[in-house]
């Protein structure tokens, strides 16, 4: 009996026709494609993109020049210079993140003492040239300023696990 | 009489069937394999020397990109050796939650695996299928540490932060869903007249072969031979948790396959346990000595004595006592060891990697003999090759 079952089947050819089956069913189910420039997965509050630079909501930048960052950095992708400013504050006068070099590891955004540097949810930054891809210190400062609300809302969401 | 040469044909690296950038110089007998000399080291980037240059904690990002396709399995190595030298043991939620990501981690790989290898032998909808349960996995590994694939999440003392509220829930939904993914896939393989013609009897290793070639992982159980670290020499949680080794008959490449499936719905019933426990157990994720973590951000910005330990802890790092370690977990692909060396200063004097997939590819040239030129994209297959540890 069940040689005559296998015979059947092999000729048959009833294992393709059941896998032919499966696929067809998938054709008329709801596809879980999604359209990605127009339609996008949501991000979770931890995730490390593009760098950004934050500031008070005076307007004063956070960084305080404790080179941590850099330090920590497993890449070496941020270099940072500093000085003493006119009002006998330490700020940085370079601040520069080479991101052809980094990992994006997030240990930057965790050793930061006052919040200054993060990763922002942004990830479509390509360029065509590599020179684009060094950002400076005005060009981190200004990320952080477009980004803001959306940094400031990701930090709170996450701090209770900090 | 005309003489007849052995015709030598060069295999990759730009072979899509050569995963990643093997080069494989096969010395042919028509279309038959005399001879398979795999040249590797077109994806050496020094890490093992970097490492002596890095702090403890700088280095563990860098073991994401190994074995680039079972990151956290890589990073749980490395935290055991460092932890092992340490003397200390995470918190016992650190530990299920680690355990969960390994095992997840596993899933990961072997859809990847299952999917390029079905597509190398010609049948592309295992690999869409596969990818749609890894995106499920990427948004895991998102939700918990902000990277889709370099996670740098299991810390030396614990993990860097707690499961975020929810994540429990849709990794618990997940594992009720992916049995029955798993049977679709093998609905369209195991039976599967083309699948079994290309893998039935293609490289049968014997277990005293196995053996003498030093595999390991689903290799090595393939050849009937129930070796499991997990079961073996048990790590973190495993012994408290409830699973079976899958084992071959004949050591061949089906079996092998049949391992790998059986391997993911035991993953999947480990995941299940950990679901359960850490959903009764909340608690602290880390070691709370300072001097080897990193103290709460709250406590940071308000306790001198915790800023200090923050900036320590990320600057100098901590240091590890004088002494020699080896580490190894069940890697998805075997296997996976970290053997260091410290000096008692904050960088690992030196740290060797024992990659998975070197002694398998060391055996390509015994496995392939005989076969045709077809079943090596077959063989290179099952055995799960991934150059970022290999070349290291």
């Amino acid at each position: 009996m069940s040689m005559i079952k296998r015979a059947f089947k092999t000729w048959l050819l009833w294992e393709l026709l059941v896998g032919l089956a499966l696929t067809g069913r998938y054709l008329f189910k709801k596809k879980i494609t999604v359209e990605y420039p127009e339609e996008r997965t949501p991000l979770s509050p931890r995730f490390r993109g593009l760098h950004a630079l934050r500031r008070y909501e005076s307007g004063e930048e956070r960084c305080i020049a404790c080179k941590l960052c850099e330090v920590v950095c497993p890449a070496l992708a941020i270099v940072i210079e500093s000085e003493e400013r006119e009002d006998g504050t330490r700020r940085t006068t370079r601040y520069d993140i080479d991101m052809t070099k980094c990992i994006y590891c997030g240990f930057c955004q965790e050793a930061c003492p006052v919040d200054a540097i993060v990763e922002t949810q942004e990830f479509e930054y390509a360029t065509e040239t590599r020179e684009e891809l060094y950002y400076t210190k005005d060009m981190l400062l200004a990320n952080g300023d477009r980004y803001e609300a959306q940094i400031a809302a990701n930090l709170a969401a996450d701090a209770k696990y900090c | 009489m005309a003489e007849i040469k052995n015709y030598t044909l060069n295999f990759g690296p730009q072979h899509p069937a050569a995963h990643g950038v093997l080069r494989l110089v096969m010395e042919l007998d028509g279309e038959v394999v005399e001879k398979a000399d795999p040249h590797i080291g077109l994806l050496h980037r020094g890490t093992e020397k970097l490492f002596e240059y890095k702090t403890y904690l700088q280095c563990l990002p860098y073991f994401d990109r190994f074995d680039y396709v079972s990151m956290m399995a890589n990073e749980h190595a490395y935290v055991l050796a460092v932890e092992k030298l340490l003397g200390i043991t995470p918190p016992e939620r650190a530990q299920y939650i680690r355990v969960m990501y390994a095992e997840l981690t596993r899933i990961l790989n072997h859809c990847l695996w299952l999917g390029a290898v079905a597509l190398d032998i010609g049948a592309m909808t295992v690999f869409l299928y596969c990818f749609r349960e890894r995106e499920d996995i990427f948004d895991f590994y998102e939700e918990v540490s902000g990277a889709r694939m370099h996670a740098a999440y299991f810390r030396p003392g614990g993990v860097a932060k707690d499961l975020p509220e929810g994540l429990l829930e849709k990794i618990k939904a997940f594992t009720e869903r992916f049995p029955g993914y798993v049977d679709e896939y093998e609905t369209l393989l195991t039976e599967n007249r083309i699948w079994k013609q290309r893998n039935v009897d293609i490289a049968v290793v014997e277990p005293e072969a196995a053996l003498d070639w030093g595999f390991s992982g689903p290799m090595i159980r393939g050849s009937d031979i129930p070796w499991d670290l997990r079961k073996k020499q048990p790590y973190e949680v495993y012994d408290k948790l409830d699973f079976e080794i899958p084992v071959g008959v004949t050591g061949d490449c089906y079996d092998r396959y049949l391992v790998r499936v059986e391997e993911m719905r035991q993953s999947n019933h480990i995941i299940r346990q950990c679901v359960d426990w850490l959903e009764k157990n909340p608690g602290p994720v880390k070691i709370d000595d300072y001097k080897l973590t990193n103290p709460p951000r709250a406590e940071m910005k308000s306790d001198m004595e915790a800023l200090i330990h923050h900036f320590k802890y990320f600057a100098e790092g901590f240091h590890v006592p004088e002494g020699e370690v080896y580490a190894a977990v069940e890697h998805p692909k075997g296997e996976f060891g970290v053997y260091l060396i410290s000096d008692g200063s904050n960088k690992p004097y030196r740290m060797k990697v024992r990659a998975a997939g070197f002694p398998h590819l060391q055996a390509l040239d015994y496995m392939t003999r005989g076969h045709m030129v077809a079943d090596v994209v077959a063989i290179l297959g099952t055995q799960d090759i991934v150059f970022g540890e290999i070349d290291r």
